[in-house]
């Protein structure tokens, strides 16, 4: 697969500070036949899976299926109606703060104030992760924002914003991302190199639960599909 | 642990390029506070004698309207969702908030009072007095509008019913600010009320960001 501009692994290697605390291989998050009702809907019932550190699964299914709520729950932002959600094998409200602390979620929304430049919310982002202040220029140039990072998110596109979101991601030091239609008014190019950096994520040993109605055209032996049928 | 001044740094950020959400509410204390002369007339005796209610009137209703847009924004974008989603940074957001909140609607109404103190022909020991009580009163006003707004946060069009939830606990706060001013204009000690708000302080200190969180959170499930 080429990318217009330069790939991300060849360029910009990320630097793993430290492991992942789940070894490749390890059950990371299970959940148990979870259901989820909305206004009286029973959006899914009985639903059980399973994600391994290493393993991407990808949520399909039609508009209103009930795929940014699984998500939701999986995220720990709402709590399931039944059934339970288990982290390294415990229940997530028992360690949730370390469930939360190797998670990254980012949801339908872009997570970018708009009244920030790129730099100034990838600022805010990086101390809400933890992590110390850096210069983000150079991502944001991996990024194809160059020459976009001191002026006010809303006048970016809808694309270049969720390229500022996604920023998110190269520094994060969470073992699981969540990730809600990452690929939404991305460019092909931007999907392109997104995968590539999934892939590294993958390899490196983190995992990834993410919805999408583009098919994923990465090449990786741990990619699953959780298919969720529209229930009246 | 999180620390706060990145927190901080954007929400005054944010002030600086949104400069009418903290500018409507201070002209609007002053305003109120311009038209009373002309309204009840300039009779200096008669202002004197109104001038601890109608202060503090004015400035919980000012406090009032900047709150509305408090979380707005970032519970639109999906800022407040996602923090939730990582629980530790929240506090500290939470915190930036309060604190972006009184520099920003509090604090000016502080500096305000020698103004106000001249509009209203209020006397030396009633303006120290008054200063005393802003100092103390405006940052409990700021932690209950926050509050206030982390609960309706995702209502529609919160305005009044922020103003329902709100006003009624600002009633403790009014009664005993107003009297300490009273008190200062008849050369009575207040040291009673300032404690009183000092305590009510102290109290909405310790609980109301834990309450302010625990709101957001119930707000994005």
């Amino acid at each position: 697969m080429r990318a217009i501009f330069p790939i991300v692994d060849s360029q910009r290697p990320v630097i793993k500070h430290q492991p992942f605390s789940v070894p490749v291989g390890q059950l990371l998050l299970q959940a148990q036949s979870l259901s989820c009702i909305r206004q009286d809907r029973v959006l899914f019932e009985q639903l059980s899976l399973q994600v391994h550190a290493g393993e991407l699964l990808q949520v399909a299914g039609k508009n209103g299926a009930g795929k940014s709520s699984l998500l939701r729950l999986l995220a720990g932002l709402a709590t399931p109606d039944e059934g339970q959600l288990l982290y390294c094998r415990q229940p997530v409200a028992d360690v949730a703060t370390d469930y939360a602390a190797n998670l990254c979620y980012i949801g339908h929304h872009s997570g970018i104030h708009e009244q920030l430049t790129a730099l100034e919310n990838l600022a805010f982002w990086r101390a809400a992760a933890e992590l110390p202040q850096a210069d983000d220029l150079a991502l944001l140039a991996t990024l194809g924002l160059a020459g976009l990072e001191d002026i006010p998110c809303r006048m970016l596109s809808a694309g270049q914003q969720r390229r500022v979101s996604l920023a998110r991601l190269w520094f994060s030091r969470s073992q699981l991302w969540i990730l809600d239609e990452p690929f939404t008014a991305l460019d092909q190019s931007a999907i392109a190199m997104l995968q590539q950096f999934f892939l590294q994520h993958l390899t490196c040993g983190g995992a990834i639960i993410l919805t999408t109605h583009q098919p994923l055209s990465m090449v990786y032996d741990g990619l699953n599909t959780l298919e969720l049928a529209y229930r009246w | 642990m999180v620390t706060l001044g990145p927190f901080l740094k954007r929400e005054l950020r944010l002030l600086a390029r949104q400069k009418a959400d903290w500018l409507n509410p201070v002209l609007f204390f002053l305003i109120v506070l311009s038209l009373f002369p002309l309204g009840v007339g300039p009779e200096p005796n008669l202002l004197r004698i109104i001038a601890p209610g109608v202060i503090w009137i004015a400035a919980l209703l000012s406090v009032l309207l900047a709150a509305e847009r408090l979380f707005k924004d970032d519970y639109r974008n999906g800022v407040v969702e996602q923090l939730v989603a990582s629980r530790q940074p929240l506090l500290a957001f939470v915190l930036a908030k309060l604190l972006a909140n009184w520099l920003s609607t509090g604090l000016p109404l502080v500096l305000l009072s020698p103004l106000v103190a001249l509009l209203l022909n209020v006397d030396m020991a009633s303006f120290i007095a008054m200063v005393l009580t802003l100092l103390l009163g405006t940052p409990l006003l700021s932690l209950l509008s926050v509050l206030g707004a982390a609960l309706t946060v995702s209502a529609d069009k919160g305005g009044i019913l922020l103003a329902l939830l709100i006003l009624p606990l600002y009633i403790p706060l009014l009664i005993f600010a107003s009297a300490a001013m009273e008190a200062a204009s008849m050369a009575l000690p207040y040291h009673g009320q300032l404690a009183v708000m000092l305590a009510m302080l102290l109290f909405a200190l310790a609980l109301v960001p834990l309450a302010v969180t625990s709101a957001l959170k119930i707000n994005v499930s």
